[in-house]
């Protein structure tokens, strides 16, 4: 209990962040996939899930590497919680729009 | 009365899984929206309950993206022989009919993607319920914030669920 009375935000805000991150880059290979064939190729790890498995593999590396490394740097800080709040909420908006199939879909070839 | 061992996990991943998610949902937003200074006498019970169930939500949802990608997905994918019973083959069966197509290109598509965000969502959350345990209740900002991403996860597990009951119901696993 007096651990968590002295606790910054740092942690939090990483977590909060990271995970953005991490919906804003599904988005992003979803729609990459959808636009350049090649990147399609790559993201195919495992033939019968197809790019599915590379774009998911992906977004979930970058969730965790991102989380890893502001849970470091912020990890004893009390950093700005709005500014990293919006901006958290705006990768995961990204992240909704680029898999949302009328938009990635517009990319298709 | 008899049911295939895809059809088991198909309703493992959806019914099980699934519903299992929604069950908890609302059991955890209200508390973590009831979690303030004046409403709570006991926070600390209610945070280390929140801790159990919010954990337990997340377990089920990486649970449920992993068993629908790397299993029921590959099912429903399967490209057909020539001359094979489409019924079987349920993404090519969808998409062999322009009024059928659209349970795919949109259903299929979005949900497929979108549910991955709602396991990271809840993971993020269950960190911080964890860590930051009581003094939730005195950081509102964080709480808010908390509520709003587990909305989120939720909006985003109840598009894969519902479209998977959907396009279950057009062009079920078998």
């Amino acid at each position: 209990m007096e651990q968590q009375k002295n606790l910054t935000n740092g942690r939090a805000v990483a977590a909060i962040l990271a995970a953005g991150i991490g919906s804003m880059v599904l988005g992003l290979f979803t729609t990459l996939a959808e636009a350049i064939g090649p990147v399609k190729k790559v993201l195919n790890l495992y033939d019968p899930v197809g790019p599915l498995s590379g774009k998911t593999t992906f977004a979930v590396v970058a969730w965790l590497v991102a989380w890893i490394l502001l849970g470091s740097l912020w990890r004893n800080k009390q950093i700005g919680f709005a500014r990293v709040y919006i901006a958290s909420l705006i990768l995961i908006a990204l992240g909704l729009i680029g898999t949302f199939p009328p938009f990635f879909q517009i990319f298709g070839h | 009365m008899i049911i295939t061992w895809r059809e088991l996990w198909t309703v493992i991943h959806g019914m099980g899984l699934g519903s299992l998610f929604f069950l908890v949902f609302s059991g955890i937003l209200v508390t973590l929206w009831t979690l303030h200074p004046e409403r709570v006498a006991a926070a600390e019970q209610r945070v280390r309950q929140l801790g159990i169930a919010i954990w337990a939500t997340s377990v089920i949802l990486w649970a449920t993206v992993i068993t629908g990608t790397y299993t029921v997905y590959i099912w429903y994918r399967a490209k057909p022989p020539a001359g094979a019973d489409l019924t079987e083959f349920p993404r090519s069966y969808l998409l062999s009919h322009p009024d059928r197509a659209g349970w795919h290109n949109l259903g299929m598509e979005w949900k497929e993607h979108v549910a991955w965000l709602a396991p990271i969502l809840v993971t993020a959350v269950a960190y911080i319920i964890t860590r930051y345990g009581t003094k939730l209740v005195e950081e509102d900002k964080l709480r808010k914030a908390v509520v709003v991403l587990f909305s989120i996860a939720f909006f985003a597990a109840t598009i894969a669920v519902v479209f998977g009951a959907f396009i279950n119901k057009m062009a079920p696993i078998r």
